[in-house]
């Protein structure tokens, strides 16, 4: 008897859904026109991909490759360089575009805020080639979204112009001559 | 009425009819994508022609132009002919529907029957075509639609007793005429309720397209087929759901029965664009259950519900006679 | 066996080791710091706390360290009860509270212990709201990087470093939280095995220097299973490429050869493959050729005639020299080594064949309890055998821990009780070596002297053995005091080499192992390369031999394998052996001397790019296997030889198989390694991590549309990310990696127990097993008699500059001495001759001017001659030559 109740009562459900979908007749559709009517994108909308700079003007990304290993396309490829101050760079970085999926996990994955996603996703080409960013393409002079974060100040590693116990939060560098407790 | 079989149409009106059939399954390919758009809160196909009407002529020429393949390990003949049958049989019911009086194309005393043995050989065309491709999934969407018609048929027919036993016939145009005093839906809601979960089961629409379930086996029995022979199918579903809406009219909503202020083929048509629309809404709502919730429901359910509408139609017949 | 309970289930298990290492054999996650399976146990990080019951009831347990508690029957063990987890999991956060937040600038990031201990203990977000501690680091050399504010004070480091590899300068100083692990002052790390600090290390403070210069994370670097090219131990390793350069070697673990440990040259030698010495092309006539069919024709038309020879080479693999023996005739076939040399690799092959005692793997070496090593400095010809020696050098404290009751893996007690206790070591050398200060005996000669000492051991230990007269009476003292202490040991080791040069050496090596009377003696043999042993097998004289030949017009192509001609003799002899050949090809993979005077030079894969069996010191058949593919023109050096005739072997395995086949001693090893056709569940073994990265980037710059991967249809290895995860044979494994355990440290789980034999066999097959009665060799000459003025050339060994390949290494070339001879402090005086004098040397065929080093410890008569530096004279040990000092205005070699 419980069976039967309960087909009776999946059946009228199924009415109830009938009814809830014939009231969207009467509904707005959410479309929006693209491109005649432009879109109203956020700050944080995952489009096209750049690489910011720190408050500085230097490059934020350390090539550290944890956006690499974090992409689920593998579309990005970069190496590891250091200059004559000890910061680690990209001697190369590249995405390619037309394999991205604008997921963001490279942006999550990102240390140093240095790759983020922007609201702009308007990237078409007629050759896939063009899909193809380098470095050059990517880097952009302005912080992004994070305005004020620079890895080097916090990190123990020390560049030129901030040595050792220099970092955020950090005691000077211990004397390991010295005796005392 | 003496005659078992009188030919009310000439051939113009065969033509007529066929070619109007034809065009309005053609048109549903639109009217479902701009209904479900409506439904889902979306616009649908808006971009071609006024209201996006050209998307049917769009869709015919890309379907046309596509290359007509057959897989070289497809058994060809029934593979080629598998197609034609689902055509070729819905096109031939609708011989029987009474659009209109004197609108139609045979007046059959066993109308009813004709058009139940037509549907159901329908699904010949899902099972041949399954067969015939050749892959796993393909048969697999067409056993699922040959146990599913089997299951569906029984109670679709036992559903339609109770209409042949208020109205003494089992002629379609007897049938609307003994309507004139209350229709069928109001003396047999339950029978009603039963020939729709039928007739959507037949015609394999959502929610009981389990023989071509993408999710499970991808499409079903039509994986293999491509161009005008996928749009064969693809036509004869939109035919089946014409046919299901005008034999639904026909026997449960007085078919052209009407205020006599409009023509009466307009009220058939009316009524049939109605029922159109309603398996629309089906598809823009319902999910699609599990293959043996469908089967336990066919015949754990529907068939006793279908026998004891049989049953208390046929007392209350008695009753009412005596 | 015994009943361990964990967590509430029973357990078969093994007494006799601590509970850590047996709960990571059962495969339980335990974290852990300090303890290594080579170092022992000293419970000093407290991170692998569990709770141990007292009996079924107890249910609250108290705290113990794994790695300090025995397993004893019935315990009951508490591993992921929720008080030693939140201890664990608190000593992590200690352990963080001063880590320097730079994982993505650390070299160490993602094959670190640290990182993958906190994601297990489940350490997440930081309380701690102080100051960090900060430390300054220091220069340690062109091997390793120090990053001292990444230390977890451990003390892993000091305790490879000083304890088991014998360094004296790392040290752990200051004190408290302040202890700082590093050198007294900046410098180079001195010893030979400072770069396994970067695996010991369990996070960021040594890393791999030359890695960082092309650096690339663990996941993102293609392996595939090696053999190190460096010496004859065949120690086993792991290179890793990316973007078609190699960028690092760690070690491969080997329960029975290199276990976990490499020596600095094996490591950092790599370079040689990146260099820009690689031949990328052909080369005919000195004009780049490009075109394969012109360089196929011109191949094949000096191949046509039969008046062709070949020359061998020691670093090609056992197939390469095959195909060369089958492309010109075995009686054209020669060994690519002078007269002296091969007489020596044809003695050491003699006794290999027929060995009078069981040939010691390296860790049956660490299981002698008295050593004599004869005229062979192991640290500088085969280092990773000096560190085995090391080792076998604790077995007395072992002895003396048993009888104290002490278990072995107690490592801060055994060495506490056994404090400066050592087995025996004799070393007999004609200079001072790096073991020295650990040995208990040294015998200091020419290695004349130290034959004749070794011929009146063996008398001494067994009656018929020859004698030998005229030993001065403190020799006669020294034979009676060593006689005693290898009389009395157990499982005595000999170890002795070519590195000196001498036959006499070798044959009274060959006296004392017959003579030594214990049952389990065993004995080591080094050779050169790392195939000297395999090419010795096939047949073939000295290419030397050969110049008649080519005099008469016999010969009239020379195809000479991966070799350089002028590394086996005088410039002036080879140059004049050369100038007769007429056509000369040479097939090699980077440019030398000899290649450079080739008619045709065809470009060979490195060890990198190609495969092929290796036969090491021990006689242990090994195969290692390309870890890239091959660039453009660059063909396998086989691939060359059999383009030259008929073309047979289009795949490796045929080749392997024709020449297994083809050679009797090889036989066992027809079953060595799964062939080309292995699969795992149908697939191939993929050489990429399952998350290597940029897949679809990397050549996205030269075409958007990625290439097909390059297909491998010579190994079961596959150039993909694609593949079997699932269990792979240990001869077929890239790397090791286990779900949580992303550093070095997963090994772990790859072996039947922590530092036990790996899980389904040790790769490689030993082809002499069977142990021989042997002969007595006849004893040494008697003494000649020398002037004074006349000097004894004594090669001298390097471990970085000795070696051809590792030469090729920007970091080793750092540490290769400068050009020099050698002279004792004496005789220099008596000569008249100080420090950095420069000098003229005269040999048979020319004068060389070179600067004089005063070498203190080096015996009188002998002038001292390293080996194998760029620039240096090849002169065979044993020559008499004179010396003079150079006036000034006399300048200009020859």
């Amino acid at each position: 008897m419980n069976s039967f109740k309960l087909c009776i009562d999946l059946i009228l459900s199924q009415f109830q859904t009938l009814g809830t979908v014939l009231q969207h007749t009467f509904t707005k559709a959410d479309t929006v026109e693209y491109p005649e009517q432009q879109v109203a994108l956020f700050p944080r909308y995952r489009g096209r991909i750049v690489l910011t700079r720190d408050p500085d003007g230097l490059e934020r990304c350390v090539a550290c490759n944890l956006c690499a290993v974090a992409c689920p396309v593998d579309c990005i490829a970069l190496q590891k360089s250091e200059d004559q101050e000890g910061r680690w760079y990209p001697d190369f970085f590249r995405i390619n575009f037309s394999r991205c999926i604008m997921c963001g996990f490279c942006e999550e994955a990102c240390p140093t805020y240095a790759i983020q996603l922007t609201p702009d996703f308007e990237m078409c080409e007629y050759d896939r080639q063009s899909m193809v960013y380098e470095k050059e393409d990517l880097l952009i002079d302005g912080t992004g979204k994070y305005h004020d974060y620079n890895f080097y100040r916090i990190a123990g590693k020390s560049i030129a112009g901030k040595g050792k116990g220099e970092a955020e939060n950090e005691a000077p560098p211990i004397d390991v001559k010295t005796l005392l407790p | 009425m003496t005659e078992p079989i009188n030919q009310i149409g000439t051939w113009i009106d065969i033509i007529g009819i066929l070619s109007s059939v034809m065009l309005v399954a053609a048109l549903l390919i639109w009217v479902e994508r701009r209904m479900i758009g409506i439904w889902q809160d979306r616009l649908g196909p808006n971009r071609l022609g006024p209201l996006g009407l050209m998307q049917v002529a769009a869709d015919m020429i890309k379907i046309f132009f596509k290359e007509d393949w057959i897989p070289p390990f497809a058994d060809k003949a029934v593979f080629v002919l598998a197609p034609m049958i689902i055509m070729v049989t819905i096109l031939t019911a609708f011989a029987v529907v009474p659009f209109a009086p004197g609108i139609g194309i045979i007046d059959f005393n066993f109308g009813l029957l004709y058009f139940l043995a037509l549907s159901s050989l329908s699904v010949y065309s899902v099972v041949l075509g399954g067969y015939a491709s050749n892959n796993k999934y393909a048969l697999l969407g067409a056993v699922r639609a040959a146990a599913q018609t089997i299951s569906y048929e029984v109670f679709m027919a036992l559903s339609l007793m109770g209409v042949v036993m208020l109205s003494g016939t089992f002629n379609l145009r007897d049938i609307v005429e003994a309507q004139r005093n209350g229709w069928f839906c109001l003396s047999q809601f339950l029978g009603l309720f039963l020939f729709i979960v039928a007739v959507v089961a037949e015609s394999h629409r959502t929610p009981f397209d389990l023989p071509e379930a993408e999710h499970e086996i991808i499409a079903g029995f039509h994986i293999e087929y491509s161009g005008m022979k996928f749009g064969m199918f693809f036509i004869g579903e939109y035919l089946s759901v014409t046919l299901s809406s005008a034999m639904i009219v026909t026997l449960f909503f007085g078919g052209w029965l009407g205020p006599e202020f409009l023509p009466p083929l307009f009220w058939f048509c009316f009524k049939t664009s109605i029922w159109i629309l309603f398996f629309v809404l089906l598809r823009a709502s319902l999910p699609r259950p599990r293959y043996d919730q469908l089967m336990s429901f066919g015949w754990k359910f529907m068939l006793p519900l279908a026998l004891i509408n049989l049953l208390v139609t046929g007392g209350l017949v008695l009753w009412m006679e005596s | 066996m015994a009943t361990l309970h964990i967590d509430g289930q029973a357990y078969q298990v093994s007494l006799g080791d601590n509970l850590l290492k047996t709960a990571l054999a059962l495969g339980l996650d335990l974290p852990y710091f300090c303890w290594h399976p080579a170092l022992g146990s000293v419970g000093s990080c407290r991170q692998c706390a569990v709770l141990q019951y007292h009996n079924a009831e107890d249910s609250k347990g108290r705290l113990v360290m794994a790695c300090m508690t025995p397993v004893s029957d019935g315990l009951r063990i508490g591993l992921q009860a929720a008080e030693a987890q939140q201890f664990r999991s608190d000593i992590l956060e200690l352990l963080m509270t001063n880590h320097p937040h730079d994982c993505p600038v650390c070299e160490e990031g993602g094959e670190c212990h640290l990182q993958d201990m906190t994601v297990l203990t489940g350490h997440t977000s930081r309380r701690f709201r102080s100051l960090k501690r900060s430390h300054q680091n220091q220069y340690l050399g062109p091997f390793i990087n120090h990053e001292m504010n990444r230390c977890i004070a451990c003390y892993r480091c000091v305790r490879f470093y000083n304890d088991y590899a014998g360094g004296d300068d790392l040290h752990v100083l200051g004190i408290h939280n302040n202890v700082y692990f590093g050198r007294h002052e900046p410098g180079v790390l001195e010893n030979e095995f400072s770069g396994n600090l970067v695996e010991v290390c369990p996070t960021g403070v040594f890393t791999d220097k030359t890695l960082s210069q092309h650096y690339t994370r663990k996941w993102d670097l293609q392996a595939a299973p090696s053999i190190c090219m460096h010496c004859s131990l065949g120690c086993n390793t792991s290179p890793g490429e990316r973007y078609g350069q190699l960028r690092r070697i760690v070690n491969r673990y080997h329960g029975e050869v290199n276990g976990y440990f490499l020596c600095d040259r094996g490591r950092f030698g790599y370079d040689f493959v990146n260099s820009s010495q690689r031949i990328t092309t052909a080369l005919i006539k000195q004009q780049a050729q490009s075109d394969p069919e012109i360089i196929t024709k011109h191949w094949r038309k000096l191949c046509v005639d039969q008046k062709i020879i070949g020359i061998a080479s020691s670093r090609a693999s056992l197939e390469a020299n095959y195909a060369l023996q089958q492309l010109v005739g075995q009686d054209n076939f020669y060994q690519g080594l002078g007269l002296q040399e091969l007489s020596l690799i044809k003695q050491v092959l003699a006794l290999l064949k027929k060995p009078p005692a069981t040939i010691a793997t390296l860790k049956q070496v660490e299981s002698a309890d008295a050593v004599i090593i004869l005229g062979e400095d192991i640290t500088n010809t085969a280092p990773r055998l000096a560190l085995a020696v090391r080792q076998a050098l604790r077995n007395e404290s072992f002895t003396l821990a048993k009888t104290l009751q002490l278990a072995r893996w107690l490592d801060a007690a055994v060495r506490e009780a056994a404090q400066n206790q050592h087995s025996p070591l004799i070393i007999a050398s004609c200079h001072s070596t790096r073991l020295d200060g650990v040995a208990s005996e040294v015998v200091s000669g020419n290695p004349e002297t130290i034959a004749r000492f070794a011929f009146a051991l063996a008398h001494r230990l067994h009656g018929k053995s020859p004698s030998v007269s005229d030993l001065t009476p403190e020799q006669q003292l020294q034979v009676e005091r060593v006689a005693k202490v290898l009389s009395k040991a157990q499982r005595p080791l000999v170890i002795s080499g070519t590195g000196s040069h001498s036959s006499e050496v070798l044959a009274a090596a060959a006296n004392l192992i017959k003579a030594l009377p214990a049952s389990h003696k065993m004995m080591s043999l080094v050779v050169p390369d790392a195939n000297s042993i395999g090419v010795g097998l096939f047949d073939g004289s000295s290419f030397i031999e050969a110049k008649q030949r080519m005099d008469k017009g016999d010969i009239h192509t020379v195809v000479v394998l991966e070799n350089d001609l002028y590394r086996h003799g005088e410039h002036a002899e080879i140059s004049d052996w050369l100038d007769s050949v007429k056509h000369l090809v040479v097939i090699d993979h980077s440019l030398n001397p000899t290649a450079e005077r080739a008619e045709l030079l065809l470009p060979s894969a490195s060890f990198a790019e190609t495969e092929g069996t290796l036969l090491s010191s021990e006689g242990r058949a090994q195969r290692f296997f390309a870890v890239m593919p091959l660039s453009d023109q660059v063909k396998h050096n086989w691939r060359w030889l059999a383009l030259a005739a008929a073309d047979n072997w289009q795949q490796f395995d045929q080749l392997s198989l024709a020449c297994y086949q083809a050679i009797a001693e090889l036989e066992p090893a027809l079953a060595m390694t799964p062939n080309a056709a292995y699969r795992v569940h149908g697939m191939k073994i993929p050489r990429q991590p399952h998350r290597y990265s940029g897949r679809t980037a990397v050549t996205a710059d030269i075409h958007v549309s990625e290439e097909q991967q390059p297909q491998d249809l010579n190994s079961a290895l596959d150039f993909s990310m694609e593949g079997s995860l699932g269990h792979r044979p240990p001869a077929l494994n890239p790397g090791v990696w286990a779900p949580s355990w992303n550093s070095n440290q997963a090994v772990n789980k790859f072996q039947d127990e922590s530092g036990d034999h790996l899980r389904g066999g040790d790769p490689g097959v030993r082809l002499f097993d069977k142990v021989y009665k042997g002969r007595w060799h006849p004893p040494a000459k008697p003494l000649p008699h020398r002037e004074p003025s006349e000097l004894v050339i004594q090669p001298l060994h390097h471990i970085f500059g000795s070696e051809e390949l590792s030469n090729g290494a920007s970091a080793i070339k750092q540490r290769s001495p400068d050009l020099y001879v050698a002279l004792n402090p004496a005789q220099a005086q008596d000569l008249g001759m100080r420090d950095n004098d420069p000098v003229a040397l005269h040999s048979r065929y020319a004068q060389y001017h070179l600067p004089l080093k005063i070498l203190p410890g080096l015996c009188t008569g002998i002038l001292g001659l390293p080996v194998g530096l760029p620039g240096m004279p090849v002169i065979e040990g044993g020559t008499t030559v004179k010396l003079h000092r150079l006036n000034n205005g006399e300048a200009g070699n020859d």
